[in-house]
């Protein structure tokens, strides 16, 4: 459930994440590179706006200043008594109606022929009229003496005229007389212009809805601006320093040196703006325009969020397809996943969903398909197998059980015979074993017993022990001579053994009345004999294993038991046990467990054997079978 | 209103209901620099003083010692120097209070044009006003030959580059050149105070004979003039708002940050030199010596007693 859930989830989030940056910088790259542009084109257009109406305004300046240079030259040129200057004057003011007034002023101590300093005419009421001035404090004021003193054409800073209240400003142009060293100073023509017309100028130049124009004097005095209050009375630099601006004073410093800029800039009321400023050289004024920000950018800015809105939706929209993509792909998969558990839980009948597409799910759900089948197979085919297996291991129980009878297993075997004492054990390593003992009267004294290994384990060579255990025993109670018993019965082996199996058979026949032991040895291992005087192997012919090849000859030996001595007989299933490092555990070991071991009850010395072979292969599985027996004798006249 | 209501009403004198009607005639048009005087005015503190007072409008083509002549004004605002040529032409004067202590005047250079120290000046283009002595007193202490120009009322002529140096007031032309974007750092200035001309400037002047009329309201009238300076001082926006209110009436340009330069300039010039001074009085050593300076330079020939020319002779009789 989580699981699925999260593959919708990672999708949808990392689907969502990776849009939404995409977007994200797209949008941002169209806006700032709008932006770029707009900024562009905002300052090509302020360009021509500005410079547009700086041209209006240099064209109406210099008209008035070439009226000016005009008449100076008619005074440098010519000579002009009173009379005739005043019609000059006059003439020229009437000529020019952007004029306000216009007049000549005369350096006192100049030779001339003028009575007056200053002869002025100016519009009063519609009349011109003249104005005479007769006292010198004119010397001092700005509109002779900054011409005078810098000998050339000056615009006086505009001054708010009282009289007609009206900004104004003079055009002054010094003139001389005389050439080169002889060149004298001898006064000023000045005209003096009305700025109303600047206003007119200025306002018409619309900026966007709140965009405005201001015009600066040299000074860096307001000349026009929207706001009233600051025309005449702030200079840019009063307000840079009013509003703690310090940007905006060195963009006044810029704007009082005459160049000219496009420069961002902070409006009254902290309002972000753009300004283009150019000087209207003539005068040295500066003309300048100021967009707001926002509304420039306010259509950038609605058409982003326009484009970001519809991005937005986009990508709810694609969130939405990606979460039923996931949906498709996840609900099949928990239908399978539901499945594939109640299968696992053992019940293969259950149904898997049905294969819908060919995609990758539908291969999964085929595969799921196609392994249920094959599941469902081998669970069968193994009960089947498992089945087989238990019978016969069943029945394998039984032959052990078989084998296990046919061997004497009660002991004492003989309890009214006290000649002798005899235990014997065997622990087969599969179910059925391939080593066998026996032991039996052949007539009232002689006690036939032996022991044998029949090579490989398991059915066959329990098959073969059987055939050999009953072929021993008959053939012993018929020949009563071990040799003869092993030659016979290995004759009869050998004459039908295709699979060339074989047996070694320790064989011995003890005379309980006197203690001999007659024996012979078909390549078994030599027993141990175990007298009063120590414990040691018999040495013995090693003799021809039976049942490969007929007419093996086995030779007899003798021996003769003291009563209390012990013969021990045992299969290389007990020599050859081994442990988990692959280690015998030995005839020397053997010998010397048997030493240390208790000799009184033969079941006791067999055990302790047995006990000690387990430890020596300390867990390890036993390879062979272990067989061992015990016989002891105790003389003819003890019982 | 009120409050001016009850403070007449509760004048000791009780003139209160009769004000008497005078007239001050300002050094110059309407700015911070007579800030007091408007504020008295605004505040009704000369009504509380019994006095009825109208402000003349000052300005470059009045004279407040002409006004003062032909009876067109009670009162005038004159240097000390202006003072003592009226009196030495025989227009006897009297100081009734010394508003501005120190002398104003200071030369500015811009650093480009060399002038570093006094010795620098010489033979340079420099704006002095019209009889102005006290810059004349820095020069021939000097010993330094300038060109003089003949100063306007505007530094137009320095900031285009006309002359090297321009005479200016501490309070208003020098903050009207840093006002036109000139840094202070691009500026050398030379306070005549500084370089030991001490010419008192604005102080306030009677007529001798008016002042012996009524020696008692023209003590008022400095009283009245001196709580209009303190209001000032103490209620700086406001008394802004009273100037730039009045400037903007009389159709002059009003920048409220020069003015309010004006203003801090004009407290520190009305600070008495001597700790514990008081506001108002006219030190007899300065007196002294602009006296000796003008005799000098044959501007005067006598120098009337200082008892006599700030009218303490007169009260104690």
């Amino acid at each position: 459930m989580l699981s699925s859930r999260n593959i919708a989830y990672k999708l949808i989030l990392i689907i969502t994440v990776c849009s939404v940056t995409i977007f994200a910088v797209t949008i941002g790259y169209f806006y700032h590179s709008s932006r770029v542009t707009l900024e562009r084109e905002l300052e090509e257009t302020a360009r021509n706006l500005v410079l547009a109406s700086v041209n209006r305004m240099e064209t109406e300046l210099s008209s008035i200043g070439k009226v000016g240079e005009g008449v100076v030259r008619s005074l440098e040129t010519g000579n002009y008594p009173e009379k005739s200057l005043n019609t000059l004057l006059k003439g020229t003011l009437e000529g020019n109606t952007n004029i306000y007034g216009f007049g000549a002023a005369f350096e006192p101590d100049a030779p001339n022929t003028h009575t007056r300093p200053v002869n002025y005419f100016c519009r009063k009421n519609g009349q011109i009229s003249f104005v005479p001035v007769n006292d010198l404090q004119f010397r001092t004021h700005d509109w002779y003496q900054i011409p005078k003193e810098l000998g050339k054409k000056e615009w006086s800073e505009p001054y708010f005229d009282t009289d007609v209240e009206i900004l104004m400003t003079s055009c002054s142009v010094p003139f001389y007389d005389g050439a080169g060293d002889n060149r004298r100073f001898r006064g000023i023509v000045v005209a003096d212009v009305s700025l109303a017309w600047l206003k007119d100028i200025v306002a018409s130049i619309k900026v966007l809805k709140t965009g405005y124009c201001f015009l600066i004097s040299r000074n860096g005095t307001m000349l026009t601006h929207p706001d009233k209050e600051m025309v005449m009375n702030e200079t840019v630099f009063s307000i840079a320093e009013s509003r703690n601006n310090p940007e905006l004073y060195e963009i006044g410093r810029k704007m009082v040196r005459g160049e000219s800029g496009f420069t961002p800039y902070i409006g009254a009321r902290g309002v972000k703006s753009w300004m283009y400023y150019a000087p209207v050289s003539s005068t040295g004024w500066t003309l300048a325009v100021v967009f707001p920000e926002a509304e420039l950018y306010a259509e950038v800015r609605a058409l982003t969020i326009r484009v970001a809105c519809m991005g937005c939706a986009g990508i709810l929209l694609l969130a939405l397809a990606v979460a039923l993509i996931a949906r498709s792909i996840t609900t099949p998969l928990h239908e399978l996943a539901e499945a594939t558990e109640e299968i696992a839980s053992g019940n293969f009948d259950a149904e898997l969903p049905p294969v819908r597409s060919q995609d990758e799910v539908g291969k999964l759900s085929q595969a799921f398909i196609s392994m249920n089948k094959a599941l469902k197979e081998y669970i069968r085919n193994l009960t089947e197998t498992t089945a087989a297996k238990e019978r016969i291991q069943s029945e394998l129980k039984v032959a052990t059980d078989i084998q296990l009878s046919l061997l004497p297993r009660i002991f004492p075997p003989f309890p009214d015979r006290p000649e002798f004492d005899i235990f014997a054990s065997m622990d087969p390593a599969k179910e059925v074993g391939g080593d066998f003992y026996d032991f039996f009267f052949i007539d009232d004294t002689n006690l036939c017993f032996l022991i044998a290994d029949v090579a490989d384990k398991g059915v066959p060579a329990a098959l073969y022990m059987m055939v050999a255990k009953t072929l021993l025993k008959s053939e012993g109670q018929r020949l009563g001579e071990p040799e003869r018993i092993l030659s016979c019965v290995n004759n009869i082996l050998a004459a039908d053994n295709d699979r060339c199996m074989f047996a070694t058979v320790f064989c011995a026949i003890l005379d309980t009345g006197s203690g001999v032991v007659r024996y012979a040895n078909a390549g078994h291992n030599p027993p141990l004999i175990m007298e009063s005087q120590g414990i040691r192997y018999l040495t013995l012919k090693s003799g021809f294993v039976m049942g490969p090849v007929t007419d093996t000859v086995y030779e007899a030996e003798r021996l003769t038991m003291q009563p209390g001595d012990t013969l021990f007989l045992y299969t290389d299933g007990v020599t050859e046990a081994k442990n988990s490092e692959d280690l015998l555990y030995g005839e020397s070991q053997l010998l010397y467990d048997l030493q240390q071991g208790p000799r009184e009850n033969l079941a006791d010395m067999i055990h302790h054997i047995r006990d000690r072979v387990a430890l020596h292969a300390n867990g390890a599985p036993q390879s062979d079978d272990v067989t061992m027996v015990a016989i002891t004798y105790r003389g003819s006249g003890s019982g | 209103m009120i409050l001016v209501l009850i403070s007449i009403l509760l004048t000791p004198d009780g003139e209160a209901a009769e004000l008497k009607k005078a007239t001050l005639m300002p050094l110059w048009s309407t700015q911070a620099q007579f800030a007091g005087y408007y504020v008295a005015l605004d505040k009704g503190i000369y009504a509380r003083h019994g006095i009825d007072l109208t402000i003349l409008k000052g300005g470059p083509s009045v004279s407040p010692s002409e006004h003062l002549q032909n009876g067109k004004a009670d009162f005038a605002v004159l240097s000390l120097a202006a003072a003592l040529q009226q009196n030495g032409a025989g227009n006897r004067l009297v100081n009734v209070a010394q508003i501005i202590q120190k002398s104003s005047m200071m030369l500015i250079a811009r650093k480009t044009s060399g002038i570093r120290t006094p010795a620098d000046f010489q033979g340079r283009k420099v704006g002095v006003w019209n009889g102005d002595l006290a810059t004349n007193a820095f020069f021939t202490k000097y010993q330094v030959r300038v060109q003089q120009i003949p100063q306007s009322y505007t530094v137009n002529l320095f900031l285009r580059g006309g002359i090297d140096a321009v005479s200016a007031q501490w309070h208003n032309e020098y903050h009207t050149i840093l006002n036109s974007g000139i840094k202070a750092d691009e500026l050398n200035i030379f306070f005549l105070d500084d370089h030991g001309i001490r010419f008192p400037e604005d102080g306030l002047y009677i007529l001798e004979r008016n002042y012996r009329k009524d020696p008692a309201f023209a003590a008022s009238f400095a009283k009245a003039s001196l709580e209009g300076w303190r209001y000032a001082f103490d209620h700086p926006d406001e008394a802004l708002d009273i100037v730039i209110r009045t400037m903007k009436k009389e159709h002059l340009p009003a920048n409220r940050l020069h003015q309010k330069w004006m203003l801090e300039k004009m407290r520190d010039q009305m600070k008495p030199r001597k700790n514990g001074g008081e506001m108002g009085q006219l030190s007899p050593s300065d007196y002294e010596a602009v006296g000796l300076a003008l005799r000098t330079r044959g501007v005067i020939t006598t120098v009337p007693g200082f008892e006599d020319f700030i009218g303490r002779h007169d009260a104690q009789q």
